[in-house]
């Protein structure tokens, strides 16, 4: 890096304005880059944050502001484009053809080779970029037998190969245990030391106060901070800036004696989608009137746990609720055991789309008077239902007959949430209940989560959140590989210890 | 029933669905599911037909059904990528619009004689014991190109650079666009080659495989055979072929079989105006159904589908914040 | 990168009067499309599209000889948009509907009624009879389906030529009558009532053929509704064919409803075969069906699926049918059936998308020139 007398900007971006139909999600926003530092984004979900660095990548056009790259002035009509100014985006949800190899990645979109694909010569090229950086990845595997951490090293790769001097990084610890994040920080800092520069998106205070040198907070589409240095601020700042008032939610937590068992899994075995063993022998419990949180990172099996409680998936082992065997029964069986499950996918599998709230709302009682009768439905009683729902949850929507598909992710939790609670069910299964919100909803879901354990019900919780998962569970039980590796009490949890036990740190543990 | 005559006449008629099939197969391995081939197929037909009655050249008859199909694919492609329709709906309408239109341009060519396309030798290669006679005398030139189509597409799918996009954004075409690739433009390009080739293969009928203009019976459910042997074949151009050779075969048999008065020496219930031969009729069409649940099942055991982005319209995600 | 840039942005909200405007404009643009093709091969297209109306609504006769054509083509509407609702692409309607003419005909022709039966039993026998075949025919693919995984598109389009083929082989073979490409004549107990059989009473039914078979499509088409609007089955079909991610996690079993609703899908198409052949035909021919299992498939499209406007539908293509046969050229009607399906689909699609049209300055990479705001 030479001595200047300013430090030089990688980038400048000036005055950028960006609307999509119905929101404006970049309002004359201002954004600059040293050279050489990691410099984090940071706002709550709908901020705004990842607009902006999409239409630095080149994937969206801004209606209005000027970008300059190392001071020249540019326009990215493409995120080809951006990576030929040496600019890289690694986004939140990896764009890796899944049944391709990783060298296959790494080529897609390049202009060389020129036509013939030389395997051969292309993996050896791979695998020396990846070990100077670092990282540990195996060309020729295929990405879907790859662990979500390693595709991550792959999507850093691709960027790194076609020669990218910036990177940028969205949400990137979503999927990464504690431990794997220090590695990747790590990653970036040697980056850093050879003069490329970092910019990471993120809605975790504490992760921006320990990796970057500034920060800027965004708003509702604005800047409220800009390329503030994060050494002397305070999270309570940072969150003052993101959400405009001191935030670090409070939770009333009362203390309930659980009762008996509800939720009784033992020794299940599972496979995944692809076949290949996803749950190798858990068990675990739940009571009524407790919550019990999965910590896991992404890919462990905490989906296809979920799966198999709510009889979306076969096993064998053996899951009773209420003492009642329920391992490969239909979905339908066990709903009329009274469970009731907050799915991952709120948008194709929690709801339908293109009908209507009143459906979307009655979907769990549909057979059921009142609104069943002899093998009709009853449309009057099932909107005069529905209103009642919207009203008591406040999911905001022009009418019942409003399609489910034009709410936003915070009412469409609502609606999911409203529709299960109203089971009055004895066990709970919710699967990343606030992905995706804003601190608002964030909060009314861990109220009404709350409430329903103090009622009584029991709840399995499973979270990418660790501090959510923290924060809500009676006990928590680190799920590694496909099994329970470890169990907690929630309270006073030793954070280190469990990061540990998520990325297989007990086995290092049982051989030293 | 001379054995070598009856599958080099299959391999023939097998030369119309390799066509059919592997431009169906670049349209799908883009990600577009293309149901129209048998009106593409219809018009390239009568297209070529046509254009052959009036200008005597079997050529330029060949040219312009290509091109007739081209321009309902692209059509197709148009609705289906840019419009976002339903690429179900949009492939029965093209069928319908394909077949009718053919209808209405075919009125009077029925009786017409026109100059069909040139048959070759190859000299050393028909020499060769066995496939020989079969595979290499008196073919159609078009049964020549089918020969080299197929390891060519083979070759660009599995082992060039443009066939890694073309994987690619049948796959996962989030992934490519962030890498730059034109997505759309590039489906549009796959979707309206799998309609020219669709076009010739309408062509290859009437102006060389079984040359005459027959109203609705001259594709006879041909293009959806060519449908199911791209499931049959998993998207692979060379089982395709084998398959497409194959039902050649079986076509030409039942053809034949109607001809011979006694098989092993007992009459022939098959003979035309016997009311059995109607299940033989029936063959190919069961014979679909029985190859498309094989190819099901195949897939299932081997997890691997079609293209996993095989229908659904390609949307940038507009509302990233 | 080009100067203009046409983008689609999905619409908040669809005014209900949008959408049945873009129906009649996609119909409207449709025949004006089909006009100039007809023109275009040296017909007279506006003479053809009058002589149309004139043949199927000009006088009481022809009005009745239209709902005669209509008839079947309610029933296999239905057919195809009971089924499509849930996604299920039902392409066989044309085999079912030749299937139950059979069966219908398999009750008069093999003797299983004794001579002599009354009306009152043969006619529920062949209708049972027909749903029966139909059902079957549809079921096939449907267990395909539902235990294979096989695409049910392939499977019902083989079936369809399957089915001619089964008809030819009767019809020329075993019920052949003297030679010729039609069975005998079914007695008169096999004829579902019509109009013209009570001349006697009201004069003015004299030579109106509409029968019973019409009745029988509206009660289907009022039960249809019944059940997908306001049956909890009918919910389960609705919410399958939005989300089949959503149905399984509320429990609702799939694969008993593909087999199921392509068992009914296929009855109904099965029913208007009988008919066809019991009220209007009164034999099985080879060329019972023009297509009317085709023409079902756009008749639902056309519906948006919804069984009232399926009979509306319905009507309207049995007047194209039922005069199109004297337009030269012959294909005619089944390219503007052909056509309208395409507008029908781009016309859907400008209802559930804003179209916007932006211009942008060309961008040259030295000099930044900020886009022009839409």
């Amino acid at each position: 890096m030479s001595a200047v007398a300013a430090p030089a900007l990688a980038i400048e971006a000036r005055g950028i304005v960006k609307s999509f139909p119905g929101v404006l999600a970049n309002d004359h926003v201002d954004f600059d880059l040293r050279r050489g530092e990691v410099h984090a984004l940071l706002g709550e979900n709908g901020a705004g944050k990842s607009t902006l660095m999409n239409i630095l990548a080149g994937l969206y056009q801004p209606d209005a502001g000027e970008i300059l790259i190392d001071g020249a002035a540019v326009t990215f009509g493409s995120p080809r484009d951006a990576i030929a100014a040496g600019l890289g985006m690694v986004h939140q949800h990896f764009t890796l053809v899944p049944s391709q190899t990783v060298t296959e990645n790494v080529l897609l979109g390049l202009d060389r080779p020129r036509f013939l694909l030389h395997e051969r010569r292309s993996e050896a090229e791979v695998a020396a970029l990846a070990t100077r950086f670092g990282m540990r990845v195996d060309p020729r595997a295929r990405i879907w037998q790859l662990s979500v951490g390693e595709q991550q090293r792959v999507e850093i790769l691709k960027m790194l190969y076609r020669g990218a001097r910036i990177l940028i990084m969205d949400e990137p610890t979503a999927v990464l245990a504690p431990q794997e994040a220090l590695e990747l920080f790590e990653t970036l800092r040697s980056m850093t030391r050879e003069g490329r520069s970092v910019v990471f998106i993120s809605h975790k205070l504490g992760e921006v106060l320990a990796i970057a040198d500034r920060v800027t907070v965004m708003r509702r589409g604005v800047v409220t901070a800009a390329g503030l240095p994060t050494a002397g601020a305070t999270r309570a700042d940072l969150a003052r800036l993101m959400v405009g008032r001191s935030v670090l939610e409070s939770l009333d937590r009362v203390a309930v004696t659980p009762g008996d068992v509800v939720l009784a899994v033992d020794g299940v075995r599972a496979t995944n989608d692809r076949g290949l063993p996803a749950l190798r022998d858990v068990s675990l419990d739940v009571r009524a009137g407790e919550i019990v949180g999965i910590a896991a990172v992404a890919g462990n099996g905490q989906s296809e746990l979920a799966e198999v409680i709510t009889g979306l998936r076969p096993c064998s082992g053996s899951v009773r609720i209420a003492g009642e065997a329920v391992a490969n029964e239909s979905a339908g069986t066990v709903i009329a055991r009274g469970v009731a499950h907050i799915p991952e996918d709120r948008s194709t599998v929690g709801s339908a789309p293109n009908l209507s709230l009143t459906d979307n709302l009655i979907m769990k009682r549909y057979r059921d008077a009142p609104v069943a009768r002899g093998w009709l439905m009853d449309e009057a009683t099932a909107r005069t239902i529905a209103a009642r729902l919207k009203d008591a949850y406040a999911i905001s929507a022009p009418s019942v007959d409003t399609q489910a598909r034009l709410l936003s992710g915070g009412n469409l939790q609502r609606l999911i949430l409203a529709r299960e609670i109203e089971t009055k069910p004895g066990l709970l299964i919710a699967v990343q209940p606030t992905r995706g919100l804003d601190v608002g909803a964030i909060e009314s879901v861990h109220r009404l989560l709350l409430a329903l354990r103090q009622n009584g019900t029991a709840i399995l919780l499973i979270s990418e959140e660790l501090d959510e998962v923290l924060a809500l569970s009676d006990r928590v039980d680190v799920l590694y590989e496909g099994r329970v590796v470890g169990t907690f009490p929630a309270a006073d949890a030793d954070v280190g210890r469990i990061g540990l036990l998520m990325t297989g740190g007990a086995d290092e543990e049982a051989a030293s | 029933m001379d054995l070598t005559l009856v599958l080099a006449a299959g391999i023939a008629a097998g030369t119309v669905l390799v066509f059919a099939a592997v431009g169906e197969i670049f349209a799908e391995r883009a990600g577009v599911l293309n149901l129209g081939v048998e009106g593409m197929m219809l018009m390239g037909a009568v297209a070529g037909f046509s254009t052959s009655a009036a200008t005597a050249n079997p050529w330029l008859g060949v040219a312009v059904a290509m091109v007739a199909g081209g321009l309902l694919a692209l059509l197709h492609a148009v609705v289906t990528i840019h419009l976002r329709a339903d690429q179900v709906v949009s492939g029965l309408a093209l069928t319908f619009l394909g077949t009718g239109l053919a209808r209405v341009l075919g009125e009077g060519l029925t009786n017409r004689q026109v100059t069909t396309l040139p048959h070759l030798t190859i000299p050393l290669l028909a020499e060769i014991p066995l496939a020989g006679p079969i595979l290499f005398r008196d073919q159609s030139i078009l049964t020549y190109v089918g020969f080299i189509l197929v390891p060519l597409a083979w070759f660009w799918i599995e082992r060039t650079r443009p066939g890694l996009h073309l994987r690619a954004i049948g796959e996962y075409p989030a992934a490519a666009d962030a890498q730059g690739i034109g997505v759309y433009r590039l489906r549009y390009v796959y979707v309206v080659f799998g309609g020219l080739l669709a076009g010739l293969a309408g062509a290859a009928i009437t102006l060389a495989i079984s040359p005459g203009w027959f109203g609705d019976q001259t594709v006879n459910g041909r293009g959806w055979i060519a449908v199911g042997l791209v499931i049959f074949a998993r998207w692979n151009p060379i089982r395709v072929a084998i398959g497409a050779y194959l039902f050649g075969a079986i076509f030409r048999f039942i053809i034949d079989v109607q001809g011979v008065h006694s098989i092993f020496g007992i009459e022939n219930p098959f003979l035309p105006g016997r009311s059995a031969t109607f299940f033989l009729e029936m063959l190919p069409y069961l014979f679909v159904v029985v190859v498309v649940i094989l190819g099901r099942r195949a897939s299932a055991r081997q997890r691997i589908g079609a293209p996993a982005a095989l229908g659904t319209p390609y949307v940038r995600g507009e509302r990233g914040v | 990168m080009s100067p203009v840039t046409i983008r689609l942005e999905p619409r908040i909200a669809t005014p209900r009067w949008l959408s049945a405007a873009a129906t009649v404009g996609a119909v409207a643009v449709a025949l004006v499309i089909s006009g100039a093709i007809i023109a275009f091969v040296g017909g007279d297209p506006v003479r053809s599209y009058l002589h149309i109306l004139n043949a199927s609504f000009g006088s009481i006769g022809v009005l009745s000889d239209t709902l005669v054509k209509a008839t079947p083509l309610i029933l296999t509407g239905l057919a195809c948009a009971l089924a499509f609702r849930m996604r299920l692409w039902n392409i066989g309607a044309e085999g079912q509907f030749l299937l139950g003419a059979w069966g219908a005909s398999a009750v008069v022709l093999t003797g299983v009624v004794p001579a002599g039966a009354p009306a009152i039993i043969v006619l529920p026998l062949m209708m049972a009879a027909g749903m029966l075949a139909g059902a079957v025919w549809g079921v096939i693919p449907g267990i395909l389906r539902a235990r294979l995984g096989v695409n049910e598109i392939i499977t019902t389009l083989m079936l369809n030529y399957v089915a001619l083929f089964w008809i030819q082989f009767w019809v020329f073979g075993p019920w052949s009558e003297s030679g010729f490409q039609q069975t005998k004549a079914f007695p008169r107990e096999a004829w579902m009532p019509r109009l013209t059989d009570l001349s006697d009473v009201v004069p003015a039914f004299g030579g109106l053929t509409v029968h019973l078979g019409l009745v029988l499509g509206l009660v289907a088409a009022g039960i249809v509704w019944l059940i997908l609007e306001r049956s909890q089955w009918g919910y389960e079909i609705r919410l399958i064919g939005d989300s089949p991610r959503a149905a399984r996690y509320a429990g609702i079993d799939i694969a008993r409803n593909l087999i199921v609703v392509f068992a009914v899908s296929g009855a109904l198409a099965g029913l208007a075969g009988m008919s066809e052949v019991s009220g209007s035909v009164h034999r099985l021919q080879d060329r019972i069906s023009p297509g009317y299992g085709f023409t079902a498939i756009i008749i639902a499209y056309l519906a948006k699926f919804h069984p009232g406007r399926v009979v509306v539908a319905a009507i309207l293509f049995g007047a194209l049918i039922l005069a199109g046969r004297e337009i030269q050229p012959s294909g005619v009607p089944a390219m503007i059936q052909g056509i309208i399906l395409f507008a029908l689909i781009v016309s859907d699609t400008l209802v559930r998308y804003r179209v916007r049209v932006e211009r942008r300055a060309p961008a040259a990479p030295a000099t930044p020139e900020p886009a022009v705001p839409a």
